[in-house]
């Protein structure tokens, strides 16, 4: 059995674009009896942008975070995929004694690299037996997609099956809605490129978006602020691009579950997102 | 015999870096592709991961950190998860990233090198990001001052966009930590480190 305190880290993006998978992981969480402690006075992990730039800035960032968590002697949970992975990666690479020593010295604190670091998934799903089920999503099909970050590589994350992960699917399946099989669930959507090569984004995303809707999905389901704000943000702009309807709402999967344990789509802040849900969550009965 | 244009400088130096920096050997590439298969992003790539690999192998400093292949490179990690050879190729293309920013040599993708130090900028001053900041300053210095403007509205009408910098108490402390890298970065007797 987890424990059921985490250090939390929501990352820059859940206060900002993201905000609706803050307040709906806090929400589900609280329900489930997961107290979460928000790290005090956090800052940002760094992104593809530290990663992009310097080596020993993409390990000295995430290590100050990791630090403060091994402080609180909690667990740390993190939701966003994009800061999962750059603790992941950093805590995979601090387990050489050389480096571990220079970041010490950076951080001019003492740090032993022994916090356990867990996606927010990862937490909901062991809890999910005892799921108070409200309202089943009944007959809704979701197309689970779980990006990059959070399965890759397996050494670093540890998380599921690189290929075909299964974790999202079966927390969707206790929720009472589908998961459908698909291949695009661990494809890319495009990352950090949105403001850069846009052209790319678009494509990438719009494959993706493409075959979920051919196989019939209501929705897609992500765990990462950073797919969502690529599937749903540009979603238009696809459809501009490739002349065609996608109209595919794109949810966190906590505004998933938090539907299932009864919350209002207002409480999960499901009027936020550019791709609007509710007209297919009204056709389900759902909202 | 000549290699054609092929004129090595020193043949491992770059391969010496590579292997350094990302803990992979780069000469267990046996060149079957599978990495240039799998990436999403091959397609808009002047060489592919394939070519890189062969690039660092055969010493091709200049064509590594010229291409637009390393700055196209999402990090999404398809190819190290696929490699036959077990070759992290993800972070070989990180640490050809690092090299291009050490060495300040000419990015092919300049908008978004200029992305990624606008973005640490912001760090170093902030200590987290806020998006409206970092489009706003990456328009301005990328010099195309009206670039994503049609999102803005709907992203400001959905509240997703604070407006004020956000306020981390200790950025002190995230600013000694950028200075402290930069010192160690700039020191050749403990770049070794690393």
């Amino acid at each position: 059995m987890r424990p059921h305190t985490y250090a939390y880290y929501p990352g820059c993006t859940l206060h900002s674009t993201a905000k609706e998978y803050d307040v709906s992981t806090r929400l589900v969480c609280g329900k489930l009896g997961i107290k979460l402690q928000e790290l005090e006075d956090w800052t940002c992990c760094g992104a593809s942008s530290a990663h992009s730039t310097s080596h020993l800035l993409s390990i000295a960032l995430p290590a100050r975070e990791l630090q403060a968590a091994e402080e609180m002697g909690s667990p740390l949970a993190v939701a966003c995929a994009m800061c999962f992975s750059r603790l992941k990666h950093t805590a995979y690479e601090l387990t050489d004694k050389a480096k571990l020593g220079l970041v010490n010295e950076l951080l001019g604190k003492e740090f032993h690299n022994a916090t356990e670091v867990v996606h927010l998934l990862k937490v909901l799903y062991e809890a999910s037996d005892a799921m108070p089920l409200r309202r089943p999503l009944k007959e809704l099909k979701v197309a689970c997609y779980y990006g990059c970050l959070l399965v890759r590589p397996q050494e670093v994350v540890d998380f599921d099956d690189v290929e075909n992960p299964q974790i999202m699917d079966r927390l969707i399946e206790k929720s009472g809605a589908e998961g459908i099989e698909w291949d695009f669930k661990t494809a890319c959507c495009g990352a950090s490129l949105p403001l850069t090569r846009r052209d790319v984004v678009l494509k990438l995303s719009h494959r993706i978006l493409s075959q979920a809707k051919q196989l019939g999905a209501d929705c897609v389901a992500v765990a990462c602020p950073m797919c969502q704000s690529n599937l749903d943000t540009y979603q238009k702009e696809m459809e501009a691009t490739y002349k065609d309807k996608l109209e595919l709402p794109v949810l966190y999967f906590t505004q998933l579950v938090g539907l299932a344990l009864d919350f209002s789509p207002k409480q999960l802040l499901l009027d936020k997102h550019f791709t609007d849900p509710m007209p297919m969550l009204k056709d389900k009965g759902l909202a | 015999m000549t290699l054609g244009s092929i004129t090595p400088s020193p043949l491992s130096e770059l391969r010496t870096f590579v292997e350094n920096q990302s803990g992979q050997k780069v000469l267990q590439c046996y060149q079957c592709g599978k990495c240039s298969a799998g990436c999403p992003a091959a397609y808009v790539m002047d060489l592919g991961p394939r070519q890189i690999m062969r690039a660092i192998q055969l010493g091709l400093k200049k064509e590594a950190l010229g291409s637009s292949t390393i700055w196209l490179c999402v990090f999404c990690q398809t190819c190290s998860a696929r490699c036959p050879a077990e070759i992290d190729i993800a972070r070989v293309m990180e640490s050809l990233r690092w090299l291009a920013a050490a060495e300040k040599s000419q990015p092919a993708e300049k908008d978004i090198q200029l992305f990624h130090r606008t973005f640490l900028n912001l760090i170093q001053r902030f200590g987290r990001i806020q998006e409206l900041g970092l489009g706003v300053l990456y328009n301005l210095l990328g010099r195309h001052p009206f670039a994503n403007m049609a999102l803005l509205p709907g992203m400001l009408t959905r509240g997703k966009l604070p407006v004020l910098p956000p306020r981390v108490k200790r950025v002190s402390e995230v600013r000694k930590l950028f200075a402290k890298v930069k010192g160690i970065e700039k020191s050749p007797s403990r770049r070794e480190e690393r």
